[in-house]
């Protein structure tokens, strides 16, 4: 099928702004370590710049893709470099630009080796995840999927902890093998449909040109869903993330927890809810519960870790089990909910990733019980730790809350789901309370009684402004969202309404 | 006069500001200006609040709702039919609440000033106190579930962080040993059970949402009228809507109050309140959901139970009381604010709030009253054989608390909001005396520990107390004795609070605990309803238990002489203490006469000239449909107040000047026939015990099984890299070992250092060599990919 091409739209500009800094850094070889930062901060910024024009230009009352960007690729095989956006991956196209700076920003002062390669995969990694979230096309989509492993593969494989050779491997393998699943269903799907562009698809398969069989459907739906949901983690999948959150240097956790594992998300949204309306409803129920053992099982699990890193990074199987449980209740409040919510978990989850880097880069421990009673020393810090926690947990008025809340609203009222899931995902809030005081708790109060902590130095702007660079903007964040959520919502209700009423009406009606 | 509602927004704005103040700058202020801040803005809040009664009382008690500036919706998805906006409600109802959190709220602002002197953190202090403020004030201002939601868990954070205020105090864990845990703990604890209480609340929420399509309380065209003389069920209206007309007794006054209310818009159904009105008056209503179809009273029982266990949580009851006694670890001000006289009582607001649909669910307000007297009586008992002077306020509040909860229950919603009014100024009076005491007795401590052996000849314990120093409780009532003495003012504050809690005539808790109890007489001996005996028979024994723990802490802290040199050496507080004792006890004295009731033999004609009956009742009857005046019943005034003088008798014969000389002396019914008991209260019948062992350890237990068996040794150790992991390994090796030995293994180093090389290469050839290199690396890709897609392209094209 051929598709028109355009002229260069502001998505393009803004998923290749990084490459721009990419190729600066790479081809001029004699910059300093501090211009090569400040050069890779640069891009990001401006990067970021770009996607927010790209939302002050965003049309709210316009459903369907907006500033597209279609040329020729691989014309042979149908393949198209298409991309755009709409109402859902603005939000992540914005949560990514927004996290990058400040990713990048807390690596300042705390990368020390090959600090030009460090930078490149960061503006690398920016560039793929972007990529993933504009692409249109299901190749170029699969294409920009797999770029993304490569930076984390090296991120991890260099700047990582001890053991970070075995973490990237597995993290490489363990998310490769879900995509192989993926290719191969895009590569059928794309035949059948004699085209990839993931716009002429979901446009075929709404007007019912493109119809499968119960079984094709299926295999097809399970394909994307397990490369997405390993990507997620969706619980049981997701014994690669300790291993890889562990090891992963600071920035690399929070661009993982941040927005790699969104990627999981978006696609369940994009392709499986898109192109699947049967097979969703079906499955859904089962998924749901998945997720809703996730959202406990990671809460519970991250209870008992002895490593903050670690209960960091198990708290992520149990929020994402929120994401995936508002987008299998196949309603507009639970799907609107799960795309403000995985913003959500980048700003706080990211947050907590950098605070717990601060923390090591101090104490270059992360066991729970070597800290306690840091308020006394670390008062800025713990203040903002304590946001950030409350953040993650939930707390009304935050940004967490807010997403949790129209995701357990959109669960409650879902046709597909009954009300035991949204009963046992509540729980999910009180253990939220229970592994985060917890960790509260152990750390930032109770005695100083060890002598290392009572020298820890707190954040300031004179000494070391990156560390509050980073965190000053995610604390402003968790309370623009927590007190006004409504634009958000405002500009991806037209998309996820449309998206939901067509899934609405062809599956749980057909029932 | 209209324009003043839109005020109420600064009630909440106003505390927010002094707390932002106190963040930035507080360390720079210092305690004067911080201190002048905090009281500043609580000030300024009961100012307003001041100020929105006068409205109401102005706009004959018309309702509005205004919405917030700036920010009018706050959750809005239109394609799911969800908006909540920021809209605060100006009624009767949550201008009591507004008057009584500001007003004790700025009473124990500016004790707080004097008690908190010279603490390091006082700044930090005073913000969480206005934070809490803001929570609270948004708790009982909000017109929607989900607001009061936020303020609900919000006062919940603010009682985290003021128990956790002095979070590494050394203090010992009575059970695990360690040290300088036990604020911390009490903190956590304390949010945790209360989301446990959030829970319940939060489904309620779903329930009522998935319901009503809403969650506001009511719509802004929506006015509710009452007729006072109607007998139950009553009669309302809704203004502005006529196709409800023929649903109520329609009484569609002129758009008078129109220009109060802010619209937020025209909405087609009503708030949650009204339309659960209608749909009861309506009756045989259903609820679909899904394919479940419920009767709407079902739909309603849920709900209201679901709402009552947020309310076991907030207000402290059983099941969830165990944090409240804990909590008293925080500063005195905080126990005085938050876990007596405001933050505790929001469950009791909220239930009143929901009176509509409280009343109508027959088995909930039975359960609810369960709930209450149990606790009532629970906490009573648990009081009688505490030690630590705060722990027996402590459990006292539980226990008045059950009261309140159990009026709830009875559907006397006036009478639970009375007390909880006369408990404010009463509970807060009592602990910010036991902090007075408190703080003289480090005082004294201090001051014979300087001194400590020039006094040695007149008391024979001073070596031994100052042998084991450091485990010195200043809390604790058998080092106290004779203060009465010594300090004047908070000994007479003390007494009348006391009195006022033992429900003597004519305090204010006598008039709040007699209208209770009448209620229940009504409900039991007039309406013949099971609840209602029971609640008297429970309440009336819980009230005899009242009398006996408060004369008891009165004869042990003030009466006999000093048992300890720091009891000896107490001095009187300061004046910023000692004002706000002298202003609530003027409160608990005189509260009580707001709501007089009629019928009172002899003196009737006195109060209710003076005062005028029922006021109270009344005022709240604007905006609590289902409240209700209660008569006055003179034989079980006087019963009670018998058996509370009764009580008291006895504690003064067993406490009474002569007993327990001695410091940290046994309790007199400690031994013989009394000791059993005792035993128990002391041991708060083995509740956390029982709550450790069979909730909180196995929770534990499971959590490490499931982190470290389940998901590590089994799952990622044995599944992951074991079988899987070396299963790939051990196939991969098998079929490309020269492969892996040269690309995987060494790849990604050698390609990282590819490329630094490659750069410092560069600085020395052209660049040309780059372009060569990073396509070289494109190609690479590519050809990855191609090698993965190539079996199935070739398939698929047939090749």
């Amino acid at each position: 099928m051929q598709l028109e091409t355009t002229g260069v739209s502001l998505t393009s500009v803004t998923l290749f702004a990084p490459m721009v800094g990419f190729f600066i850094l790479l081809f001029l070889t004699k910059l300093s370590d501090e211009r090569i930062k400040w050069g890779a901060l640069i891009t990001s910024l401006m990067t970021l710049g770009f996607s927010i024009l790209l939302l002050a230009q965003f049309k709210s009352d316009e459903i369907g893709l907006q500033s597209e960007h279609i040329a020729e690729w691989i014309p042979t095989f149908g393949i198209y470099y298409h991309v755009g956006i709409d109402g859902i991956s603005i939000w992540l196209v914005m949560l990514t630009t927004f996290i990058m700076p400040l990713a990048i920003l807390i690596s300042f002062n705390m990368i020390h080796e090959r600090i030009r390669l460090y930078y490149l995969f960061m503006l690398l990694i920016e560039f793929a995840m972007l990529g993933v979230f504009v692409a249109q096309d299901m190749f170029l989509f699969y294409v920009f999927w797999e770029l993304t492993l490569v930076p984390m593969y090296f991120l991890i494989g260099i700047w990582g902890g001890d053991e970070r050779r075995y973490a990237a491997v597995k993290f490489f393998l363990y998310t490769m093998a879900g995509s192989i699943l993926m290719l191969l269903a895009i590569l059928w799907l794309g035949n059948e449909a004699g085209t990839f562009d993931v716009k002429v698809i979901t446009e075929m398969v709404q007007s019912g040109v493109l119809s499968f069989s119960t079984d094709t459907e299926r295999l097809l739906f399970l394909g994307f869903f397990l490369a997405f949901a390993i990507k997620v983690p969706l619980w049981p999948l997701h014994s690669w993330l300790p291993d890889a959150h562990v090891q992963a240097p600071t920035a690399g956790s929070i661009i993982l927890a941040g927005i790699l594992l969104k990627l999981g998300t978006y696609g369940l949204i994009r392709f499986n809810l898109g192109f699947f309306p049967n097979a969703s409803a079906d499955f859904a129920p089962w998924i749901a519960a998945l997720a809703v053992i996730g959202i406990i099982y990671g809460a519970w699990v991250a209870y008992a870790q002895t490593d903050v890193k670690k209960l960091v990074a198990y708290t992520s199987v149990s929020h994402l089990g929120f994401v995936v449980l508002g987008i299998f209740s196949l309603t507009s409040s639970g799907v609107q909910g799960a795309v403000l919510q995985m913003v959500n978990h980048g700003i706080s989850t990211g947050g907590l990733f950098a605070l717990v880097g601060i923390l090591y880069d101090r104490r270059h421990t992360k066991a729970i019980n070597a800290f306690g009673g840091i308020w006394k020393v670390m008062p800025l810090f713990s203040g903002i730790a304590l946001v950030i926690s409350l953040s993650s947990m939930g707390l009304p008025s935050m940004n967490g809350f807010v997403g949790e809340f129209t995701i357990l609203l959109g669960s409650a009222s879902s046709d597909v789901l009954n009300i035991w899931f949204t009963a046992v995902a509540t729980l999910g809030v009180i253990l939220a309370a229970v592994y985060t005081l917890f960790m509260f708790n152990k750390v930032f109060m109770g005695p100083l009684d060890k002598k290392e902590n009572q020298e820890l130095e707190d954040l300031t702007w004179s000494k070391n402004w990156t560390e509050l660079g980073a965190l000053v903007p995610l604390v402003i964040m968790i309370f623009v969202i927590g007190l006004y959520p409504s634009p958000f919502f405002e500009l991806m209700d037209g998309s996820v309404g449309d998206l939901v009423n067509f899934v609405n009406s062809v599956a749980v009606a057909g029932k | 006069m209209e324009g003043f509602y839109s005020a109420v927004s600064l009630v909440v704005i106003v505390p927010l500001v002094g707390m932002l103040i106190n963040l930035f700058f507080g360390k720079k202020l210092g305690e004067k200006g911080a201190g002048f801040i905090a009281v500043g803005a609580s000030a300024f809040a009961f100012v307003i609040a001041l100020t929105l009664w006068a409205t109401l009382v102005n706009q004959d008690y018309a309702p509005a709702i205004v919405n917030a500036p700036l920010i009018h919706s706050w959750i809005s998805v239109p394609s799911a039919g969800i908006d909540i906006p920021w809209q605060f409600r100006v009624d009767t109802l949550s201008v009591t609440m507004m008057l009584v959190v500001t007003g004790v709220g700025t009473l124990i602002h500016i004790y707080a000033t004097g008690y908190m002197h010279g603490d390091e953190r006082f700044p930090r202090f005073f913000v969480y106190m206005n934070l809490f403020l803001v929570f609270m004030l948004i708790l009982v201002s909000g017109n929607n579930l989900l607001v009061m939601f936020v303020g609900w868990e919000g006062v919940g954070l603010c009682s985290f962080l003021l128990i956790g205020f002095w979070f590494d105090k050394p203090g010992k864990h009575p059970k695990e040993g360690t040290v300088g845990w036990s604020n911390s703990n009490a903190a956590r604890k304390a949010f945790i059970v209360n989301r446990i209480g959030d829970f319940g609340l939060l489904m309620g929420i779903f329930l009522t949402f998935w319901t009503f399509g809403t969650l506001d309380y009511y719509k802004p065209n929506e006015v509710i009228h009452l007729h006072h003389d109607d007998a139950p069920p009553p009669v309302f209206a809704v203004e502005g809507l006529e196709a409800e007309g023929e649903h109520a007794e329609a009484t569609v006054t002129e758009g008078e109050h129109g220009g109060a209310e802010a619209a937020h818009g025209e909405s087609e159904i009503h708030g949650i309140f009204t339309q659960a009105e209608l749909w009861f008056e309506e009756g045989n209503h259903h609820v679909k959901f899904g394919s479940i179809d419920l009767d709407f009273d079902v739909v309603i029982t849920l709900i209201t139970l679901f709402f009552l266990l947020g309310a076991t949580g907030k207000s402290a009851q059983i099941p969830l009381f165990v944090w409240l006694p804990d909590a008293m670890a925080g500063p005195t001000p905080v126990s005085a604010l938050i876990h007596a006289a405001t933050m505790v009582t929001a469950g009791i607001y909220m239930m009143v709030r929901s009176n509509s649909f409280f009343y109508n669910a027959d088995l909930t307000s039975f359960v609810v009253t369960i709930v209450g007297i149990s606790t009532a009586l629970a906490a009573g008992f648990m009081a009688l054989g505490q030690w630590d002077i705060k722990k027996v306020l402590a459990y006292s509040t539980v226990s008045q608390l059950g009261f309140m909860v159990a009026a709830v229950g009875l559907g006397a919603y006036a009478a639970a909001m009375f007390h909880l009014v006369t408990h404010a100024f009463f509970k807060a009076l009592l602990f910010l005396g036991s902090g007075s005491v408190i703080h003289a007795m480090e005082h004294g401590h201090h001051h014979a520990h300087e001194h400590g052996h020039g006094h040695d000849d007149e008391h024979d314990e001073h070596d031994e107390e100052h042998h084991d120093d450091h485990e010195f409780d200043p809390q604790d009532m058998r080092n106290m004795g004779g203060l009465a003495g010594k300090m004047r003012l908070t000994y007479i504050t003390y007494l009348i609070g006391a009195l006022a809690l033992a429900g003597i005539f004519p305090l204010a808790g006598f008039w709040s605990k007699d209208e209770i109890l009448a209620d229940a007489f009504t409900i039991g001996f007039d309406e013949g309803e099971l609840k209602g005996y029971l609640a008297l028979a429970v309440l009336i024994t819980a009230a005899a238990m009242t009398a006996f723990y408060t004369w008891r802490q009165i004869c042990l802290v003030f009466y006999g002489k000093p048992r300890t040199a720091a009891a000896e050496h107490a001095p009187e507080s300061v004046s910023a203490m000692t004002t706000p004792l002298a202003i609530l006890a003027v409160g608990a004295l005189l509260v009580g006469f707001m709501n007089v009731p009629n019928g009172i033999p002899l003196l009737g004609w006195l109060f209710e000239g003076i005062f005028g009956e029922h006021r109270f009742t009344l005022f709240l009857e604007e905006s609590v449909i289902h409240a209700h005046a209660g008569d006055f019943n003179a034989v079980l005034a006087l019963l009670a107040t018998g058996i509370a003088l009764g009580a008291m008798y006895a504690a003064h014969a067993i406490y009474g000047s002569k007993a327990m000389p001695m410091p940290m002396e046994k309790d007199p019914l400690e031994d013989g026939q009394f000791q059993p008991l005792f035993a128990l209260s002391n041991a708060k019948l083995y509740w956390d015990e029982a709550y450790f062992k069979y909730i909180v350890y196995p929770f534990q237990g499971a959590a490490r099984f499931l982190a470290n068996t389940i998901d590590w040794d089994f799952w990622h150790n044995f599944v992951h890299d074991r079988i899987i992991g070396q299963g790939f390994q051990g196939a991969a090796d098998v079929i490309s070992q020269p492969i892996d030995r040269q690309v995987v293994d060494k790849g990604f180093m050698s390609l990282a250092t590819g490329v630094l090389a490659a750069g410092s290469r560069l600085r020395k050839t052209q660049t040309g060599y780059v372009r060569t290199y990073a396509l070289s690396l494109m190609m690479g890709a590519l050809l990855v990919i191609v090698i993965i897609l190539l079996p199935t392209l070739r398939d698929l094209l047939g090749i």
